[in-house]
């Protein structure tokens, strides 16, 4: 605090330093600035010291990596022979390991498909992404399930690893978000019915653990259903995913829409744009924008929430981390199980949160109210 | 009830309107012909905003009759964006879009409302700014241009609509005093070349030079229509004497 207050006091009366800063100057300035800075950063350097030497000691000095089997490691430290030698199935879950090629397939064409998003210069960024959202699905339907094109089926209960998460998160991603920005829009409508019918939806579901959901939609949903028609557990998963953060993602999005203030509304009527340009052109662009960190949060949490369907017997990534471990002979590994699990969410949840940031400043160069 | 020549482009019968129990229009008659310039002056809550507000329907009436351009305003959605077309309309407060360039807020309504070929719309876009003297300021967002400067983009988006009739809504009382100039000078240019005018305003000056008639607002009613040369002279009501000393004093 105290070096932060001075160095802006310094600033306000000086020219900002432009000349490059030797790293000594820079520790002086920054940790050994004044005694109690110095004996702080002496302490906080112990504490960090007494703590990151032994785990890194522990994931990496010790740590083996090599062989096949538990025999392999000698417990000094992480046993990362588990996560090399199950590798496969944290990644794919029980998907055929002759067929994994189609979930790298249809994963390559994703990220490709996803290159034209992030140029700059591409103008329809907008129309293009809608397209992807529709037709993407399919492709990827296609190739995960199989049965076409003389693909052998796969069938939903063998997808799982960090394949099962991306498609959990994936497919609630995309559908909750025009889902949320709908219910946004129909409980800000004059139309009472409408206005009413999301009220009630949103604060329903948000109102009940996802698990809650989950439950309901795979123990429940069988019981109303005529015999014989049967829904996909995966499939149930998905909806039921979707709609919880829909809901999540209308409170968020609502929060945008009521700072756009009324004369954006009227200039766009004035202009004779009807409800749904203004909701396109003006008010969501605005909206939207304002509410980026919220929408990425609503998303993070989603990503993260999708390992709840282990409960309901799918086997995401973390699913797969607890199964692997309760096998005979890997037993007392769960800490490099769940590491590794954890690393796996934490670099798909980072990298969200990272491109976030970068929407949120591009959008903001140059333009301010 | 005026002097309007000709059919009468703008006509408000008996116009009432009220905002839950509080009666804000009280009976507004108003005819306005082609070309015609009409200030509307009156004390703050008066109801001027309001009534220039029923004329694109930006507030609904309920009782009464307003016929714009042959168009009779009802509930029908046809019938208001028709005349949403033809009406254009500048606010107090601008209401730039600021996501926007200047020229992106031009070429929007003329693009989606009627859907004019980008290049068109761009076009006429940079003919309107050069009108209003800031054909440079194309490519930069509204945050980054002077008071004076946003509502004369302002002017100039409602004009890429090509509208037959203009409304203003206190268009310069938001404005630093030296900006004042540069905005009236635009809209008496606008005047002079014939366009319909309604305009919301106590800048008196304006009114002599360019107003066909004036109208005094008070209460919810329509007090007194005159030309500037009557109104300011020989007003014959004690209402408007009493405003109108209350803002020449100033
Ligand atoms: N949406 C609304 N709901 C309720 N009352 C309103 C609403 N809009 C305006 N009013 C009231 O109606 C009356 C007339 O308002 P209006 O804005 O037309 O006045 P005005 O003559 O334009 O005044 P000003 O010079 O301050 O702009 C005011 O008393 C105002 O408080
Ligand atoms: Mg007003």
């Amino acid at each position: 605090m105290a070096v932060q207050e001075r160095a802006s006091a310094a600033a306000a009366v000086q020219p900002p330093v432009t000349e490059r800063i030797t790293v000594l100057a820079w520790l002086k300035h920054n940790l050994f600035s004044t005694w109690y800075n110095s004996l702080l950063t002496i302490l906080v350097g112990y504490l960090l010291y007494l703590v990151l030497v032994p785990v890194f000691r522990w994931a990496v000095l010790d740590a083996t990596v090599s062989g096949d089997s538990k025999e392999a490691c000698d417990f000094a430290g992480a046993c990362w022979t588990l996560v090399k030698v199950r590798f496969g199935q944290y990644v794919y879950g029980l998907y055929p390991e002759d067929q994994r090629w189609r979930v790298n397939l249809a994963l390559a064409i994703a990220a490709v498909a996803m290159v034209p998003l992030f140029l700059e210069r591409f103008r329809h960024r907008l129309t293009y992404a809608v397209g992807l959202v529709l037709v993407y699905p399919l492709v990827g339907y296609t190739l995960f399930y199989g049965g076409w094109l003389g693909l052998p089926v796969v069938e939903t209960p063998r997808w799982g690893g960090l394949f099962l998460t991306l498609v959990i998160a994936g497919v609630g991603i995309t559908a909750s978000f025009p889902l949320g920005i709908l219910l946004a829009l129909g409980r800000r409508s004059e139309m009472p019915v409408i206005r009413s019918l999301c009220v009630a939806f949103i604060e329903l579901v948000r109102g009940v653990p996802l698990v809650t959901i989950l439950f309901m939609a795979s123990v429940m949903l069988p019981l109303f259903l005529p015999a014989g028609v049967n829904f996909d557990k995966l499939m149930r998963a998905l909806v039921g995913v979707a709609l919880f953060s829909a809901a999540y993602m209308a409170e968020v999005v609502r929060g945008g829409l009521q700072a756009i203030p009324k004369g954006q509304y009227e200039a766009a009527m004035a202009l004779g744009l009807g409800y749904w340009q203004m909701t396109g052109l003006i008010v969501l662009p605005q909206a939207l924008r304002l509410v980026i960190p919220g929408i990425v949060n609503t998303f993070i949490g989603l990503f993260k929430d999708t390992s709840l369907v282990t409960i309901i017997g799918l086997f995401d990534l973390l699913g797969m981390a607890k199964l692997i471990v309760t096998d005979p002979r890997w037993l007392g590994l769960a800490a490099e199980s769940y590491i590794f699990a954890a690393f796996g969410f934490w670099i798909f949840c980072y990298a969200m949160s990272r491109y976030s940031q970068h929407v949120e400043r591009r959008l903001s160069a140059g333009e301010r109210r | 009830m005026t002097g309007a020549s000709g059919e009468p482009i703008i006509i408000m019968r008996d116009v009432h309107k009220w905002f839950g129990e509080f009666h804000v229009l009280k009976g507004i008659n108003l005819e306005v012909g082609k070309s015609q310039k009409v200030v509307v002056c009156g004390p703050s809550g008066s109801g001027k905003s309001t009534m220039i507000r029923c004329i694109n329907r930006l507030e609904e009436h309920q009782r009464g009759e307003i016929i714009v351009d042959g168009i009779e305003l009802t509930s029908d959605v046809k019938n208001v964006e028709a005349i949403r077309r033809e009406v254009g309309m500048v606010f107090q407060s601008f209401n730039l879009f600021p996501h926007l360039t200047v020229l992106e807020n031009l070429i929007l309504a003329p693009m989606w409302v009627r859907r004019t070929p980008r290049k068109e719309a761009e076009e006429l876009a940079m003919s309107l700014l050069e009108r209003v003297k800031i054909p440079e300021q194309a490519h930069k967002y509204p945050g980054q241009l002077s008071g004076g400067q946003q509502q004369r983009v302002a002017i100039a988006r409602a004009l890429c609509m090509k509208p037959k009739i203009m409304l203003f809504d206190e268009p310069t009382s938001a404005l630093d005093p030296e900006m004042v100039k540069e905005v009236l000078d635009v809209m008496i240019e606008l005047a002079n070349e014939g366009m319909t005018m309604v305009v919301v305003t106590h800048e008196m000056g304006f009114a002599k030079s360019v107003a066909d008639f004036v109208v005094f607002m008070d209460d919810g009613e329509i007090v007194e229509v005159a030309p500037p040369s009557v109104f300011f002279t020989s007003p014959k009501s004690d209402r408007t004497k009493l405003f109108l000393s209350q803002i020449l004093e100033h």
